[in-house]
């Protein structure tokens, strides 16, 4: 069992800074709605705050690692130029999906739209960790801004769900290979 | 005779609403920018070339280094005049939510495209 390079950064990307964020995404919601709705059925304790304080700031690292990684490591090689006359186009992504009718629409529309809304994920969780590390319980009293958090906090899984679903299906039709293999096990011949 | 001190009021609270229209307001217009710098760079040849910073990554390197930068820049600026404040933040959240909104339907290719 090996895995290449490209490919195994493109499970760090996808599965592990990507997924890990999107089901941090649905718990984030609901603690925020919980801790900071104004009536709670019991009030919230300052170590249930504290909590929600680190598990929204390792989101906010996922969500950076994620565009970063996918930005600055990943995108590259998605977007390579084969030299001139290439019949073989797998370790070229774009090109080999531009060069079918039938898959094109997965970078016009599927790459073109994700790598542009990932961003909103990193912006929109930085925003809704700062307002509720600086506001904590004192947030249930600013009716408005707490609506706005959670908007925010919705936004951020929206983005991060575009840019994870495509991430998905363009992987699945031109998967990113090439590198050095690196040898994950030995299996046995049957 | 001291008349009694007056009585506070339910739930009152300690923070203005000044730092987080500020950190609403700033995000929204990162993602506004995101959007505006990448039909930029999508329909202007000129404005694609200049925004290479990481040739590898090509202009989407330009258009998120700008709009972070634009963002932390505003941020910065709304948070340094509005952090004792309390501002108006239905109409701020409203720009707010406006902006954000139409960040999403302007990345999408299809509406992108139009311009």
């Amino acid at each position: 069992m090996e895995i290449t390079t490209r490919a195994l950064w493109t499970l760090i990307h996808g599965m592990g800074f990507g997924a890990l964020y999107l089901l941090a995404s649905s718990g984030a919601l609901l603690e925020l709605y919980r801790l900071t709705t104004p009536s709670p059925p019991s009030p919230p304790t300052p170590g249930q705050f504290r909590f929600l304080n680190m598990y929204l700031v390792a989101m906010v690292v996922l969500a950076w690692a994620a565009v970063l990684t996918g930005a600055y490591v990943i995108y590259p090689w998605y977007r390579a130029t084969p030299p001139p006359g290439a019949v073989d186009l797998s370790l070229f992504p774009q090109h080999l999906l531009m060069s079918n009718p039938a898959t094109s629409g997965w970078h016009s529309l599927g790459m073109e739209w994700k790598e542009h809304v990932a961003w909103f994920a990193p912006i929109s969780i930085t925003t809704v960790a700062f307002v509720f590390i600086r506001y904590g319980r004192d947030l249930a009293n600013h009716k408005q801004l707490r609506a706005a958090v959670l908007a925010f906090a919705a936004a951020s899984f929206i983005a991060a769900g575009i840019a994870g679903c495509f991430g998905a299906m363009l992987n699945k039709n031109a998967p990113i290979q090439g590198g050095p293999s690196i040898q994950l096990s030995h299996g046995g011949v049957e | 005779m001291s008349s009694p001190p007056p009585t506070p009021p339910p739930n009152p609270s300690a923070l203005t609403n000044g730092s987080g229209a500020a950190a609403i307001l700033s995000a929204a217009i990162g993602a506004f920018a995101l959007s505006i710098c990448a039909i930029a760079a999508d329909k202007m040849p000129s404005v694609n070339a200049a925004l290479v910073f990481y040739k590898p990554t090509g202009p989407l390197s330009g258009v998120t280094t700008l709009a972070i930068l634009l963002w932390i820049l505003t941020w910065g600026i709304l948070e340094f005049r509005w952090r004792k404040r309390t501002v108006a933040l239905g109409f701020t959240c409203s720009v707010a939510f406006t902006l954000l909104a139409l960040s999403f339907l302007l990345t999408f290719p299809p509406i992108a495209d139009l311009f």
